[in-house]
């Protein structure tokens, strides 16, 4: 199958494995049509997770994770993307409607925003907070002091 | 039944103009509400009894718990995710230990195997005993509560005097096993098995076929096995819409591929079935404990792992089937002692999103009914 979509799409997929688990890093360009194609054409109709890493170092910051499974094909696959900071990406929620919460998870823990999201804000944190925890820079300590200070009413949450 | 796919949010900006329409009124339940089984707030849109539409609005209970993983070693890790489904914390720990395992390229010895699926399945049964009298309780029915309660604390017996904690139990390591099951364990898990059956026998005839149960459940909360998979619904709640589908048979991880079960599927996938389904589990939870029990091999506990983990440079997607649905560990390692991110897909979060989906049309009352037979724990949901 993935050697299916590396003769369409070329060097735009690069399909790798690790302990047995097949993965592929695909090119943000090709990211919408490639999702849809293993929704409708490989039957992938689970989406099981969408999630991001940080990697502050590199020029392309985030990797964005969709875990996929086929129901038809018993059949786990991963599909891996680079970003840098700031870029978006077109929301799934068309394509698998629990998309919804796992975008908005990413968004509020990362800052990556997903475009035709239908209401990409916040979930687990407060709306107002600034920040997003996920990012490496991200102190473990860190806080939105003056978000604890006017909401809560206390000097700081620590 | 609304397309899930075409659902747009709740226009919740203007609650005066909401208000200015006698049709609609909106309401907020919790986040300090007996029956939403921790803190959740739902807010309802209402058209006098029935409910348009809703919105959760989750995360008061966020620890960081994948933030905290990356300040950890792999090892210190381990008793953080007994902490987010605290009604399975065993389940947590051998999907968190089975994926570092993985990681490792190490496998748990099979004795260890046998003793992890037997404590797994014990806390299976616990965590379905719980949302039974928790469920039960939210719809009107006080006894079940009693019953389940009184036999849970058996299983809790087990545990504690396995490892000596009864909830966060912490019971697996990374590699095996800390503790040789105690003198006696066989005993008291076959002594349990014969317990409990008739037990399970006794939850049923208090509501199988109870008039009132029947009211409050049939036809309620009803989602269909299409809108199920669209909305990542897992566990015993896609298996009730009809789709027969669990991860210990799908795709085997500890040792479940030498035991004997039925996965058991309802056909309405409505608050009913999913409590027939719950309770068939219960069932073929003994029937994996009864196997294992008489089968549990000589020899170590632990496998070979090194003192300092240190798991090749590489990520991993591991998932187990949580009592509540699909539980996903997903860690990235970069090669050094600590884990450079743990994503942890819980079962609650993606199934309390279909919530929504299975209100809209239904009665106030009933979104009491349905919160409580997706068995959520908001301690896993906010993480």
């Amino acid at each position: 199958m993935v050697a299916k979509l590396k003769g369409e799409y070329g060097s735009g997929i690069e399909p790798l494995t690790h302990l047995g688990q097949n993965y592929m890093v695909v090119d943000r360009s090709l990211i919408p049509e490639i999702l849809q194609v293993l929704r409708n054409e490989e039957e992938f109709d689970y989406c099981v997770d969408i999630t991001a890493v940080h990697y502050p170092k590199r020029e392309k910051q985030f990797d964005v994770v969709w875990v996929l499974y086929s129901f038809p094909r018993n059949e786990r696959i991963r599909v891996t993307t680079r970003i840098v900071d700031g870029e978006s990406l077109p929301s799934s929620v068309p394509i698998w409607a629990t998309a919804n919460w796992l975008e908005r998870e990413v968004f509020d823990m990362f800052g990556i925003k997903f475009d035709g999201h239908p209401d990409m804000k916040r979930i687990l944190l407060p709306d107002g907070w600034k920040g997003h925890p996920l990012r490496k820079d991200y102190g473990i300590l860190q806080q939105d002091n003056e978000w604890v200070q006017i909401n809560l009413g206390i000097e700081s949450g620590q | 039944m609304t397309d899930p796919n075409t659902l747009s949010p709740l226009d919740l900006e203007t609650p005066d103009k909401t208000f200015l329409d006698a049709n609609e009124l909106v309401i907020n339940m919790g986040p300090q509400h007996p029956a939403t089984h921790g803190v959740l707030r739902v807010i309802l849109r209402l058209d006098g009894e029935k409910v348009l539409g809703l919105e959760c609005v989750i995360g008061y209970l966020h620890r960081g718990v994948e933030k905290i993983a990356e300040n950890r070693t792999y090892t210190m890790f381990n008793p953080y995710v007994d902490r987010m489904d605290y009604v399975a914390a065993v389940s947590n720990g051998l999907g968190y230990c089975e994926a570092v395992e993985k990681l490792l390229s190490v496998e748990a010895p099979p004795r260890a195997q046998y003793i992890r699926v037997i404590l797994t399945e014990l806390n299976r049964i616990a965590s379905h005993q719980l949302w039974l009298g928790t469920h039960a309780l939210d719809i009107g029915a006080i006894t079940p509560l009693f019953y389940t309660f009184r036999d849970r604390e058996e299983i809790l017996k087990i545990f504690e005097k396995y490892c000596g904690a009864r909830l966060t139990t912490h019971a697996f390591r990374i590699g095996g096993l800390q503790y040789e099951a105690y003198d006696g364990f066989e005993r008291d898990v076959k002594n349990f098995v014969s317990f409990v059956k008739p037990k399970i026998d006794e939850y049923e005839e208090l509501l199988t076929t109870n008039r009132i149960w029947l009211e409050r459940t049939k036809g309620v909360g009803t989602i269909s096995g299409k809108d199920a998979i669209a909305l990542g619904v897992t566990g015993p709640v896609l298996r009730a819409s009809g789709v027969k589908w669990d991860i210990r048979k799908a795709l085997p991880y500890a040792n479940y591929k030498n035991f004997e079960f039925d996965i058991p599927t309802g056909q309405n996938g409505d608050t009913y079935d999913r409590y027939l389904v719950r309770m068939v589990e219960m069932r073929q939870s003994l029937r994996i404990i009864e196997q294992a029990v008489t089968g549990i091999p000589e020899g170590p506990i632990m496998a070979k792992v090194p003192k300092v983990m240190k798991p090749p440079v590489g990520e991993i997607y591991h998932s187990i089937e949580a009592p509540k649905g699909e539980l996903g560990y997903f860690i990235v390692s970069d090669g050094s002692t600590q884990p450079y991110r743990i994503r942890v897909r819980p079962p609650s979060f993606v199934n309390l999103q279909a919530l929504d989906v299975m209100c809209r049309g239904q009665l106030v009352a009933d979104v009491i009914a349905v919160i409580g037979t997706l068995d959520i724990v908001l301690g896993e949901v906010d993480r």
